[in-house]
């Protein structure tokens, strides 16, 4: 089916399958790799993405039903010249190993930040604990939300 | 010419800078290897075994090269050499070849237009199996009359430690079995590779890889191709932890490429990853510790069963990890370990972080608790009346120089401070947290400490090197050192490393890491704690070559080096390319005596934990960490990699078992196998003690695996102290803390014997 997705602002026509979720749209045939696919059924968070501001595990959304929508990846954040202030906390705390969960965090990180400015130690634990990450042991994510917090979005 | 004062250089070593890979991975745009893609790319999928262990009678492939986009389908009987490949024992076929030994032994590989018809098809190829029983118990495996699932029989790899007199007499003596349930890597990004057949009949693979020489030997010998036409280059690696040391994916994309002539990219799912590489080997463990009255250990004999799985993987170099390592970093003056890795139709298991040194820690700490109970002593003082000193030998006879501050470690960390009272008022802070199902009323708090040792390097005698260009240039007036090795960054931080090296062996600011690739020679695999000394030491010696070249163009124009820029001498560039190697190890022999390691890496931890003695639920409130690191490169990444293999030992403890039946993984998803999550990790404490070991660069001697051997027992220890249950077994099961259940194997066997001889129990 031909699809019209609103994605970081701009249109993009696509050329998808009825049952193709989200995710798979975005990486190949959008070229928006930034997306991670790490688990294929929403454990683990590495593919998060903003679907009308709302987090989302974007393998689990069809992409037909997105359609319509303002999906926001990770690729709209920010750039090398001028990152997302999420992101340059992660890059400052040492909240990246590999790399591949990053920016799933960094997305609901910006969410829980949208939502909770100062968010408490708990807060923060019970919002990203659908993002896995098998490096870092949490202590340096945790550290970088905390030091975006209150920081302006 | 006059002289300013050179500017201050950041990012040195010993200083928390900030990953130059960072920034991109922040931002999406650093690629992996399952990002890849070319124009016309072909998508490659697996037929993989769905019996433990069976005869293939007939395979169907004509239904699957009828369905739409399907360009190859390949077989067994279609491969370019009848080669194996295996890491150690080249024991495995690239595609079954008339038997299958595990679930999810790839049997036929093909390539489609996209990913959805190449899944469809490889459901399409039909199967036609002669199902046989079934080995799954390691021990069973062993005994005499077992089939043999392999032609040289069983056992992957013996190993005996003979040390001392081993039938010492003791006044006090302990006993306990122990086992090890299957751990997954789990690393979050998937099994994923790319590759192009060249213009000359060659192949090149992007590849997510711990080694990419090794893989390049692997893959040329199955292909019948010469090294120099199998080029490999590392694509983005989404974590390891020892699993993409073995060959999964490389020679099947290889050889989808290289039949299509087009490229191909396999990209593993979750369910897939978990059936397609190795795992940590679940273990058996006998063990028997004596000591005299005063606690001065005596003896330690003890009987190790590895469960190797379908294929031997690195079983070979586990087996002697666990037994060199098993008597933990205490001075035994007799001692007697059994260590046999057998084979069995469970998946096949390998290299996990920790290598063996997990297994045995688990069980050697617990035997020092019970000991300490029996002597009326207490943990540390224990531990610390026999721990390691300089000069010490242990149990294969090797002397401990250099850096080994077992005592200062377990003082220090024993004296961490503590996390505050368990907060009552709080449910999602107690056991089960957002479950909320307790008022704290059957909440037990515990503490635990545990010590433990391996290898840094790889052992007895193994040609251990690593290769490092470094090119010093001038770009736009300044000097700029590139810096090449084929060290896989796998999100540990080798780049890190090499940068900040270079950086202050040059004083130079800016280094630029280039992509790893076959291009230069091996640096060795991105495993045993390795990469900061081998790759690191390969970086330092090249920047030293360049420094003496600098220093003698200084010299021609009647200069110090410290007086001139760097920058002026670069008329023409440098580049100078280094092996380097560690001191030689020696071979193992019969009895295991010997000098068979380069150095030793130490660590304990504390742990505290809140159980649920009615729910059988654990929260483990704090992990508190003393590491020998040696010299901390990079603080701030040192810390990440202890936080981050404590997670991995606390999912041991508690949480990670992959659940086998028939050899049939039950639980291949995140759904149920279970990680944890940023509400199961608790605070750490890391304390680095910092003695630089002389023998590596700046005295930085590796960190990553500890993390992950000791704080296992260390968590199973606190929640012993909680609940008063035996908890022989990881992970810690509810109904083991509630019922008290008591792991059996089943076996029964003295402990340091043979264990073909075991009898039933």
């Amino acid at each position: 089916m031909r699809l019209k997705l609103q994605v970081n602002g701009g249109t993009r026509e696509v050329e998808a399958r009825e049952h193709e979720s989200l995710l798979t749209v975005l990486r190949e045939q959008l070229g928006l790799v930034g997306s991670k696919d790490a688990c294929e059924q929403g454990e683990c968070g590495s593919c998060s993405v903003l679907v009308d501001g709302e987090l989302v595990c974007s393998c689990l959304v069809l992409a037909g039903a997105a359609s319509g929508r303002d999906i926001r990846t990770v690729e709209s954040l920010g750039t090398a010249d001028a990152p997302h202030p999420v992101q340059q906390a992660f890059v400052d705390a040492g909240a990246v190993q590999c790399g591949f969960c990053t920016p799933g965090f960094v997305i609901s990180t910006v969410a829980l930040l949208r939502a909770n400015p100062e968010p408490s130690d708990a807060e923060i634990k019970e919002a990203l604990a659908g993002n896995l990450c098998r490096c870092t042991g949490y202590g340096k994510i945790l550290e970088a939300v905390h030091r975006v917090a209150g920081s302006r979005m | 010419m006059s002289v300013a004062a050179p500017p201050r250089l950041r990012g040195l070593v010993g200083e928390s800078t900030p990953r130059s890979d960072a920034p991109p991975k922040t931002q999406g745009a650093y690629l992996y290897a399952s990002d890849l893609a070319r124009d016309g790319m072909l998508h490659g999928a697996t037929v993989r075994s769905a019996h433990a262990r069976a005869r293939i009678t007939r395979i169907d492939t004509a239904a699957a090269r009828a369905m739409p986009g399907v360009r190859v389908v390949l077989t067994a009987a279609d491969l370019p050499t009848r080669e194996k490949f295996g890491l150690m024992k080249l024991d495995q076929p690239v595609l079954a070849d008339g038997v299958v030994r595990y679930v999810g032994e790839p049997v036929a590989i093909l390539a489609a237009d996209d990913a959805e018809q190449a899944r469809l098809a490889a459901k399409a190829v039909t199967v036609t199996y002669e199902p046989q029983p079934a080995i799954t118990d390691p021990v069973a495996a062993l005994q005499a009359g077992a089939p043999r699932l392999h032609d040289d029989g069983n056992v992957i790899e013996d190993v005996r430690v003979v040390h001392g007199d081993p039938a010492a007499k003791a006044d006090v003596v302990v006993e306990g079995e122990y086992e090890i349930g299957m751990q997954d890597q789990a690393a979050l990004g998937p099994e994923a590779g790319l590759a192009t057949s060249d213009p000359d009949g060659g192949v090149t693979l992007h590849i997510a890889t711990q080694w990419l020489h090794e893989d390049l030997r692997q893959i040329s010998d199955c292909l019948g191709l010469p090294r120099s036409k199998v080029r490999l280059v590392l694509g983005g690696v989404g974590g390891a932890f020892g699993a993409r040391e073995d060959v999964t994916l490389q020679i099947h994309c290889c050889l989808l490429a290289l039949a299509a002539k087009k490229p191909v990219r396999m990209v593993y799912g979750r369910e897939e990853s978990f059936y397609g590489h190795v795992h940590r080997h679940p273990a058996r463990l006998w063990y028997a510790h004596g000591a005299t009255r005063d606690g001065t250990l005596v003896f330690v004999r003890a009987t190790i069963v590895l469960d190797g799985g379908g294929y031997a993987s690195s079983s070979p170099a586990v087996v002697a990890n666990a037994a060199c390592f098993g008597a933990g970093p205490y001075r035994v003056p007799n001692a007697q370990i059994h260590a046999v890795g057998a084979y069995t139709n469970n998946p096949p298991t390998g290299a996990m972080r920790g290598f063996g040194a997990v297994q045995s820690c688990f069980a050697y700490e617990a035997q020092m608790d019970k000991l300490a109970t029996a002597l009326g002593l207490s943990p540390v003082a224990l531990r610390v009346k026999n721990a390691l000193r300089d000069g010490d030998r242990i149990i294969t006879d090797q002397p401990v120089e250099g850096s080994e501050p077992v005592a200062e470690i377990v003082r220090r960390c024993a004296a961490l401070p503590q996390p505050a009272a368990a907060a009552r008022d709080d449910p999602v802070a107690m056991p089960g947290g957002v479950g909320n199902i307790t008022r704290g009323e059957g909440v037990r708090r515990g503490t635990g400490l545990a010590a433990g040792f391996k290898n840094v390097c790889y052992s007895h005698a193994f040609d251990d090197f690593s290769t490092a260009r470094v090119r010093l240039v001038r770009e736009r007036g300044e000097a700029v050192a590139y810096v090449l090795t084929a060290a896989a960054e796998v999100g540990q931080g080798i780049v890190l490393v090499c940068e900040q090296i270079a950086r202050t062996a040059l004083g130079v600011q800016q280094v630029v890491v280039e992509t790893p690739n076959t291009s230069i020679d091996s640096a060795g695999s991105s495993s045993a704690s390795r990469q900061t000394w081998m790759t690191g030491g390969a970086v330092l010696a090249a920047c030293t070559e360049v420094k003496t070249e600098l220093a003698q163009r200084a010299a021609a124009r009647g200069r110090r080096l410290s007086e001139i820029d760097v920058a002026d001498l670069l008329d023409e560039p440098i580049e100078r390319t280094v092996k380097h190697r560690h001191r030689p190890t020696e071979p193992r022999n019969p009895t295991t005596q010997n000098d068979g390691h380069v150095a030793f890496l130490f660590a304990a931890h504390r742990a505290t934990v809140d159980v649920d003695v009615e729910t059988g639920l654990v929260k483990v409130v704090q992990v508190a960490t003393t590491q020998d690191v040696g010299r901390a490169i990079n603080p701030v990444a040192v810390v990440g990699q202890l936080e981050g293999g404590i997670a991995q030992g606390l999912g041991l403890a508690v949480m990670e078992e992959l659940q086998l039946r028939d050899g049939q993984v039950r639980n291949a998803s995140f759904t149920d196998y279970l990680l944890p999550t940023m509400l199961d990790m608790p605070p750490v404490v890391c304390d680095l003690v910092e003695h630089p070991h002389p023998d590596a660069p700046y005295g930085a001697k590796g960190v990553g695996e500890p993390p992950t051997i000791s704080s296992t027992p260390a968590i199973v220890a606190a929640i012993r102290a909680a609940t008063g249950r035996e908890l022989n077994r990881v992970p810690v099961r509810p109904d083991d803390i509630v019922f008290g259940t008591v792991a059996r194997s089943g076996w029964r066997l003295s402990p340091g014997e043979d264990p073909r001889r075991a009898t039933r129990a």
